[in-house]
């Protein structure tokens, strides 16, 4: 197959992620900002799919928009007082601009710094199989790390909201 | 044949298995409930009121198509298609015999739970785009219910990918060939250790598909028709389209899992291949066992309250499944390779 029909999916990928971004950005509407935060999810995981990963492509979907996605519409409607709640102002924050594009540069120059050190692409995408096996030998350790910090994440969670006696 | 038109034959049929499937099921549906009830369900159009759902699939397309005042037009329309779509998607990984499949995916089993995960984002937009209040509230019951189910869901199936080594639906069914001791199917079912697993997992599908007792998202005498309320003409029959495909999806992955999907214990597996119908009908067969017995389920208790139904999952369910999983790790990687003398 030639080069022309992933690079056509790709563009329309990329295109449904940031116009999704830049659109979540842009409505007013905080119920309609998530459903557009949904659709940058899903392109994403459309990307994902089209490096061959197709593992980090359903668990983009399940976990994103699958879970995170209803808990972030789930918070927001239970936020909203009244239903023209959802239509915010749009004050605009120049100072928090200027620290994004700064964020952004950073990051973008963080990618350019790894990807000269990263390895060549294998040919294929490696199967479930290979990827857990990596990820439970090589990876172990950082794997549990992240773990580690999601928990403590929770507990401060469930500290926040505070028990009966507090 | 080239690929393309495979493919678009594939979609084709799914979307006629669905609609046959769904007119199927709101027939099957009525006609269990009735006889459950001891009533006898549609019994005017056609013989035994077998046509009964075709005149409501008239009517639901020629009904008019009402949008609320208030509601939030462009979520309003969007709803429909994100309850519609994944749940068309999940049907692709499902395999109804070796060769009969959309696809062949190695990862299928995450694929038709990521693809049901989606279904709650468009309840909870429908409830919430509707502009009205039982909307509102039986959207948000059924996003609370489904993010407390779905973690237990997902952790009961896990044990049967720990015993099958993939998940791959068609491999995990081949696993489970053969028979035990010449008499006991090799499904997983037969397996004392998936016992606790297949209970959680039935009760997280039943909440997956709010049916009753765990239908507080439409809680007829609550909430009028919950998220469903504004809905009306093939919007409506979009949803509840999706609804009773979403039925037949779980059900056939309990089969998958747990029931030997497509085969049939004691026969030689030639016999597949000289009969190529025996496979898709054993399954499809099986499936709706399986929707039988979820609409016993539904037609024999009453519903539960969504304070009861948060402390069973995630105090009990999500806790359970997660000691399922550690006992089939110890189990199948410690004592059994003990007992057998193959360490290694």
């Amino acid at each position: 197959m030639s080069e022309t029909i992933p690079a056509v999916a790709f563009y329309l990928l990329a295109f449904a992620a940031l116009g999704g971004a830049v659109s979540m950005m842009a409505t007013r509407n905080v119920v309609h900002a998530t459903v557009w935060l949904l659709e940058v999810m899903l392109a994403t995981a459309g990307i994902y799919l089209l490096l061959g990963a197709e593992f980090l492509a359903l668990v983009q979907v399940l976990v994103y928009a699958g879970a995170v996605a209803v808990l972030t519409l789930f918070t927001v409607m239970l936020t909203l007082r009244r239903r023209e709640d959802a239509v915010r102002p749009f004050p605009p924050a120049w100072g928090s601009l200027a620290l994004a594009s700064l964020f952004t540069g950073a990051v973008l120059l963080a990618i350019r710094g790894f990807c000269s050190v990263a390895p060549e692409m294998p040919a294929q995408a490696p199967g479930i199989e290979e990827f857990g096996i990596e990820m439970f030998t090589t990876w172990m350790v950082p794997f549990e790390i992240a773990s580690l910090v999601l928990l403590v994440a929770l507990i401060g969670a469930v500290w926040w909201t505070g028990g009966d006696d507090r | 044949m080239s690929p393309t038109l495979a493919v678009i034959i594939k979609l084709v049929s799914i979307i006629g298995l669905m609609l046959t499937n769904g007119v199927f099921m709101i027939y099957l549906l009525r006609k269990v409930l009735g006889h459950l009830h001891i009533r006898l369900g549609p019994m005017h159009v056609g013989p035994h009121g077998i046509l009964q759902t075709m005149n409501d699939v008239i009517k639901l397309l020629t009904k008019e198509d009402l949008t609320p005042r208030l509601a939030d037009k462009a979520l309003f329309y969007l709803a429909p298609m994100i309850v519609f779509v994944p749940s068309f998607m999940a049907y692709l990984a499902l395999p109804f015999s070796d060769t009969l499949k959309a696809t062949s995916l190695e990862t299928g089993l995450l694929f038709t739970l990521a693809a049901l995960s989606v279904v709650p984002i468009g309840i909870l937009l429908a409830g919430w785009s509707s502009g009205n209040k039982w909307g509102l509230l039986g959207g948000m019951r059924s996003a609370a219910m489904q993010i407390a189910y779905e973690v237990p869901l997902l952790l009961s199936v896990l044990p049967v990918v720990m015993l099958a080594g993939t998940t791959d639906l068609g491999r995990i069914v081949e696993a489970q060939a053969g028979v035990h001791l010449g008499f006991i199917p090799g499904w997983f079912i037969a397996n004392p250790l998936l016992w606790p697993s297949f209970v959680i997992f039935v009760i997280a599908s039943l909440i997956e598909v709010n049916q009753t007792p765990f239908d507080m998202s439409e809680a007829e005498s609550e909430l009028v028709a919950g998220f469903g309320t504004d809905y009306t003409a093939m919007k409506f029959g979009l949803i509840y389209l999706s609804e009773f495909s979403n039925t037949f999806i779980v059900s056939a992955i309990g089969v998958t899992l747990f029931f030997g999907g497509w085969l049939v214990p004691w026969i030689p597996m030639a016999w597949y291949d000289a009969v190529p119908v025996l496979a898709p009908t054993v399954f499809i067969l099986k499936t709706y066992l399986g929707i039988v017995l979820m609409w016993w389920i539904r037609g024999t208790y009453p519903r539960v309250r969504i304070d009861q139904l948060m402390d069973l999952g995630w105090k009990r369910l999500i806790p359970a499944a997660l000691v399922m999983i550690v006992l089939t790790g110890v189990v199948d990687k410690l004592i059994v390779p003990l007992v057998t003398g193959t360490v290694g």
